[in-house]
């Protein structure tokens, strides 16, 4: 029992049940499966953005990638370009959506690494230059993605969402790549300290370079999926998750320094926040307010977690 | 006189920022008098602003991501209350720049990372801004709006005002033994400890700075918009953290420079500017503000690579 206490994503999960059960004493439970369902549906994509940015923040302080919103914007855009509603263009369009993914990764690195430059400043300039690409491909665009696409990304099997199936799927594959491969361990050895990585003999520069890989692909899947479960690209489709992605990483437990990171914690986290939202929605307050409470909770969550952080360091 | 790595560094962003100048006096030579460069340079006073606070922020080697935000939502009070009920839109700004104040306490005594709390921020700034302006309006004060209109003799308000706000910022940050304590902070936070300063104090003065430039930000905004909305400044998070990049400022350390942060802000506001002139697709407007900080950093590292070359002989 104490071992589950000390797991930093278990008050993400607390808050998100909590949540949760606030939510549904609203409407007497009347709508707790609908309600789950909606949470699934929508933190699935939270987690998928939320896991690349998870190994890149890892990687250390500073390491952050704000190139994701425009990258999961251009690989909507473009790959239902692409499909152009045709079924049997599918995996083409999957296959372009990761390719964007990998170029604005390797782009993201190159930057990084030629010009010695933070890696927010790499992705945030490199972040501009795809938005424009993805404005420019997106001029008047009315494609809609194939049927048997829009109905996976809208579809459930047995009450489960199949984009949270995906989710899930890519958050088990993280959990073993994080906690199980080499490469996790070398992406954790780096984010502690990466003087220390080079010297045990890491190949810092690849495995950085797989991790800007990585969380660009897994943004161009999530902005694939995210376009065919709202019937369609849109140019602002990538904005909020920005904030979102950094938000269920820190929330979910794991260290904003890097070095430190857990994977349950982020759909507990991502749960959370599309939780808080139905639940000020739930109990009638206005856009604004809701803002203002979101905001407030983030920071209550983190305050707490910062509390828990010092009593396990001080026993 | 030999040039320091200091003078190297802070002569980066004055060459991009005259190669920039250059190129759209070569494409547009009408721009090159008062009222062209009144045009051209406009909008950068408050983005000249914004990037200022943020650098306070950098400084102690923190964050802010609810700058767009806050600007924003400075905006609204400006458009509202302060032209409606000067006293109490003065009382809101004030009572603003204390939650700055109190957000670095609050990101010191509990060693909390300064992305999230600002992130967190962001939603109740932004939640803020929505309850005052629900749909885009109010009115700028009339001073406010005479201040930003100003024509001054031979150089243009916006130059002027820049070249003003880059002297008060750099006596701050560079003159001003509370400059001094901040920038001490974010090279070497224990040493300022153990120095007998209080690094408390330090933070929290940085963040009051920050707001206090975040919120004239706010008010130059609306003296030229005329109006407001509750998003009318989102993208000031991103120029600003850019801005101050350009600037010669790095994200550790507590190497910033006012100056720098001041041109580095008058170059992004530039960048917008000629592309316009070039007649390229306006589609290609933010990407060109990459390119160009992509160029810059660049310049800086053949700078940079130079200058050690030298140290070495």
């Amino acid at each position: 029992m104490m071992v589950i206490f000390r797991k930093p994503w278990l008050w993400a999960w607390i808050a998100a049940i909590g949540v949760f059960a606030v939510t549904i004493a609203a409407t007497a439970g009347a709508s707790a499966g609908g309600l789950a369902q909606a949470a699934f549906t929508f933190a699935a994509f939270s987690v998928i953005v939320g896991l690349g940015q998870m190994f890149v923040i890892t990687l250390g302080p500073g390491n952050v990638d704000l190139s994701i919103p425009a990258t999961m914007t251009l690989a909507g855009t473009v790959s239902l370009k692409l499909m152009d509603g045709a079924e049997e263009m599918v995996l083409a369009g999957i296959a372009i959506a990761l390719g964007i993914g990998v170029a604005v990764g390797t782009a993201n690195y190159a930057l990084i690494k030629a010009l010695r430059i933070p890696p927010i400043i790499a992705t945030l300039a490199l972040s501009f230059i795809v938005q424009s690409a993805a404005i420019w491909t997106n001029r008047g665009l009315r494609v809609k993605p194939p049927g048997s696409l829009a109905d996976f990304a809208t579809g459930t099997v047995a009450g489960v969402p199949h984009v949270a199936l995906v989710a899930g799927a890519l958050t088990v594959a993280a959990w073993v790549l994080l906690e199980r491969s080499t490469y996790g361990r070398r992406v954790t050895a780096i984010g502690q300290s990466l003087p220390a990585a080079r010297r045990a003999g890491v190949p810092v520069d690849g495995v950085r370079l797989q991790t800007y890989v990585l969380c660009a692909s897994l943004a161009g899947l999530c902005g694939f999926l995210l376009s065919c479960f709202s019937g369609g690209a849109a140019l602002n489709m990538g904005a909020e998750y920005l904030l979102i992605s950094i938000a269920v990483v820190v929330i979910g437990g794991s260290s904003v320094a890097g070095g430190n990171s857990n994977v349950p914690g982020i759909w507990g986290a991502a749960l959370f926040l599309f939780l808080v939202v139905s639940m000020l929605n739930t109990y009638g307050f206005g856009a604004g307010p809701r803002l203002i409470l979101t905001g407030f909770i983030i920071i209550a969550v983190i305050l707490a977690a910062s509390a828990r952080g010092r009593t396990a360091a001080g026993g | 006189m030999r040039l320091t790595a200091d003078m190297i560094r802070l002569a980066v962003p004055f060459l991009a920022l005259a190669a920039l100048l250059g190129a759209v006096f070569w494409l547009q030579p009408r721009a090159m008098s008062y009222t062209g460069l009144n045009l051209l340079f406009n909008l950068a006073v408050p983005i000249a602003l914004a990037t200022l606070a943020q650098m306070f922020i950098i400084a102690v080697n923190d964050l802010d991501l609810s700058m767009g935000a806050f600007v924003s939502f400075v905006a609204c009070v400006t458009a509202t209350f302060l032209n409606d009920a000067p006293l109490v839109g003065i009382a809101i700004l004030a009572a603003s720049i204390a939650v700055y104040a109190a957000l670095g306490v609050v990101i010191h005594l509990r060693q909390l990372p300064a992305i999230v709390v600002t992130l967190g921020m962001s939603f109740v700034w932004t939640g803020l801004a929505v309850m005052i302006l629900p749909a885009p309006g109010g009115a700028a004060p009339e001073w406010i709006r005479a201040i930003m209109t100003v024509k001054p003799p031979l150089v243009p308000m916006a130059i002027a005002a820049s070249v003003l706000i880059a002297l008060v910022a750099h006596l701050i940050v560079a003159r001003s033994s509370l400059g001094v304590l901040i920038r001490g902070v974010g090279g070497n936070e224990r040493s300022v400890a153990r120095a007998g300063w209080s690094v408390l104090r330090a933070r929290a003065a940085a963040y009051a700075l920050a707001g206090f430039f975040a919120v004239l930000a706010g008010m130059a905004l609306v003296g030229l918009t005329t109006a407001a909305d509750a998003n009318i400044a989102l993208r000031y998070t991103l120029l600003s953290i850019a801005g101050v990049i350009l600037g010669g400022g790095e994200f550790t350390g507590g190497r910033v420079s006012a100056v720098g942060a001041v041109v580095g802000a008058l170059t992004l506001a530039l960048a917008g500017s000629f592309l316009s002139f070039l007649r390229l697709s306006p589609d290609w407007q933010i990407g060109a503000q990459g390119a160009i900080l992509i160029l810059v950093l660049a310049l800086r590292l053949g700078l940079d690579a130079m200058e050690r070359r030298r140290a070495a002989r």
